[in-house]
């Protein structure tokens, strides 16, 4: 069964059991957190929940290590652009939040954006 | 922290070993200690049985070669679900550690301060756990050596590339480099192909010693099953047509917002560059590094045990040097899975044994809880420990032929530019640390952390720690006094303020 969350605003669907960080992997991301300082470029690095270099920002908690963290259904990751503080408010809503016509995803591979019938993500 | 009085009290029995770490060293430990009457509590960050070595595919599909099957679970994690007396904590952190206090002595007795939930969440349950042995088994992760470049998106941990391709099925990029020393580098190497990514090339710094080319040798310091596998990898890298060269690293990474392209150079004994050998190649998406690996230290630190050599001491039982506290797998050194769960079946059985002898002891009228924990418990033969010992032994002997095999020179110092980062987290150059320790006085790890940050940032020195060590003793011509100062993390995690609001039950 799988999942469906938000990158960035955009609808992705993923497995049970996949990681943000494999998600934005599979989304073509390398990176998705800049530096406080110099604002430079950082995704994945030791993978395994050691450095914190992978931070990102999960229904508006930043910080969140994307290489330990599982996602849930509706899940929202936002990139994250150096040192954040947690938000009690949820990320502004997606930008697509419908679904097709049937109320399923249709056609999309876990990691590739849900498409509109438009063609517009 | 200080206790609350009413922990002191005497325990329910059975005693609670608590095994933090569920890879093979723990899995094993918590077995033995739960089949010879202990309770047990299996603290463990991931999801399922099996840490980085058996790591449990957590996306379904196609199974890794070299890898778990996807549908059949690891005969260790059978093993554990199915015995009663271990709880598995799975999704659990240990942030912190304390010796518990109480009249007379208490070895092995503490507060093991945990939290449950996703990973980095808001609101993961505090609870604290009352050991009354403890069972380390937290393993190591991937050592990174910085090169210019490093901290390019792309540029990963070999571990990061293995733990994504075995346990979520995706590739770390589409054209790939690997290059650090040791065998761990092979079975990374194979596992990316099989998630799709090519692999351009393995490069080993080193000069894997004769012993990995010589049969007799890697027979009498690994057994017949290492021979095999190392002879498994080789196949597998002709196989998939991977290049694999000695003697080479990668010395440089390339590109603005992401790895392109690195470079390549030969290096001398001493791993310095050889000049005019350099070579760029590209175009590539990832780089993938690993060079040893680096014991998880703040927790054995945090209960006093001596370190050694960079790894935790244990005597012949696997007892670290504070009474009650055992260490087993990466912790003591890196010799592979087979290794590491010997050692903990070894270390589950010493710390039931030690438990049943606190009983026969004199001082019983101060700890009457002990009499009483030692009745349920059926402590090991000598017997039973002495085999269990000698299985040890032959890991042991492994992991200091790997270690003599792939020693990591000094050279790489020189691959760093002035701008180079050393500390990825706050992103202090080898100028700035240079700086730290010439102009400004730094004479030690705790000195350069608060003169030019390096080791302050989110990661605790985890990455940059050995590194700084080395550069700072290179720098001042003498090993630095606290080398394992950025180890001891009082707090072992980060933790959200406000998930300590809350005053932990205890169990």
């Amino acid at each position: 069964m799988a999942l469906t969350v938000y990158v960035d605003g955009e609808r992705h669907r993923a497995l049970p059991g996949q990681t943000v960080a494999a998600l934005l992997l599979a989304t073509g991301r390398r990176s998705w957190r800049t530096t406080r300082l110099g604002g430079r470029p950082r995704g994945i690095f030791c993978g395994i929940g050691v450095c914190y270099d992978c931070l990102v920002v999960v229904n508006g908690l930043p910080d969140v290590r994307a290489c330990r963290r599982e996602l849930c259904d509706g899940d929202r990751v936002e990139t994250q652009r150096g040192a954040r503080l947690p938000t009690e408010e949820l990320p502004p809503e997606p930008r697509v939040p419908r679904t097709d016509g049937d109320g399923t995803d249709q056609g999309a591979r876990p990691g590739e954006p849900v498409r509109d019938a438009d063609g517009v993500a | 922290m200080s206790a609350p009085s009413h922990i002191a009290a005497p325990l329910t029995a059975p005693p609670l070993v608590v095994v933090v770490g569920a890879g093979p060293a723990g899995a094993r430990a918590a077995l033995s200690a739960a089949r010879c009457g202990a309770r047990v509590a299996l603290v463990d960050s991931g999801e399922r049985i099996g840490g980085q070595y058996h790591r449990q595919p957590a996306v379904a599909g196609k199974a890794v070669a070299g890898g778990p099957d996807a549908s059949a679970a690891h005969p260790l994690e059978l093993a554990v679900a199915t015995q009663p007396r271990i709880a598995h904590l799975p999704r659990t952190t240990v942030w912190a550690l304390e010796p518990l206090p109480e009249p007379g002595p208490a070895p092995g007795r503490h507060l093991v301060h945990v939290q449950q939930g996703p990973a980095d969440d808001r609101g993961r349950p505090v609870r604290t756990l009352a050991a009354d042995a403890l069972v380390l088994c937290t393993g190591a992760f991937d050592r990174a050596l910085p090169f210019p470049g490093w901290e390019l998106p792309g540029v990963v941990t070999a571990g990061a590339a293995q733990a994504l391709a075995r346990g979520q099925r995706t590739a770390v990029g589409g054209r790939v480099v690997v290059s650090g020393t040791g065998p761990f580098l092979l079975p990374v190497a194979l596992a990316l192909p099989e998630v799709g990514a090519r692999v351009l090339g393995v490069y080993e710094a080193g000069n894997p010693a004769r012993w990995l080319r010589s049969p007799a040798a890697a027979l009498r310091d690994g057994g017949p099953g290492r021979v095999a596998e190392l002879g498994s990898y080789a196949a597998g890298l002709a196989r998939h047509r991977v290049p694999y060269r000695t003697r080479h690293a990668v010395v440089a990474a390339h590109g603005r917002d992401r790895v392109e392209a690195v470079t390549v150079a030969r290096l001398d004994a001493g791993w310095h560059p050889v000049a005019g050998s350099e070579q760029r190649i590209g175009p590539v998406d990832a780089v993938c590094v690993g060079y040893g690996f680096t014991p998880q230290l703040e927790l054995p630190l945090a209960a006093g045990c001596a370190v050694r050599g960079g790894h935790v001491a244990v005597d012949a039982r696997q007892a670290t040097t504070v009474p009650g506290v055992y260490a087993a797998g990466e912790l003591t050194g890196v010799a592979g899975a087979p290794a590491a769960a010997a050692e903990g079946e070894l270390a589950g059985l010493a710390a039931v044994a030690d438990l049943a002898d606190l009983a026969d002891l004199a001082d019983l009228a101060e700890r009457p809880w002990a009499a009483e924990a030692a009745a349920h418990l059926a402590p090991p033969s000598p017997a039973r420990l002495a085999a269990a010992a000698s299985r040890v032994r032959s890991g042991r002997r492994f992991a200091r032929a790997l270690a003599r095999a792939h020693p990591v020179p000094g050279g790489w110092r020189g691959w760093l530019r002035e701008d180079t980062l050393v500390c990825r987290c706050e992103e202090v150059s080898y100028g700035e640390l240079r700086d730290a320790v010439a102009a400004r006085g730094a004479d030690g790890m705790r000195a350069l952390k608060l003169t030019c940050r390096a080791g302050l940032g989110a990661c605790q020195g985890r990455v940059c720690g050995r590194n700084t060590a080395e550069l700072a003793a290179a720098l001042l011509g003498a090993p630095v006094a606290d080398p394992h100062a950025m180890d001891r993390r009082p707090l072992a995690h980060p933790v959200r303020l406000g998930d300590l609001a809350e005053p932990p039950p205890i169990d």
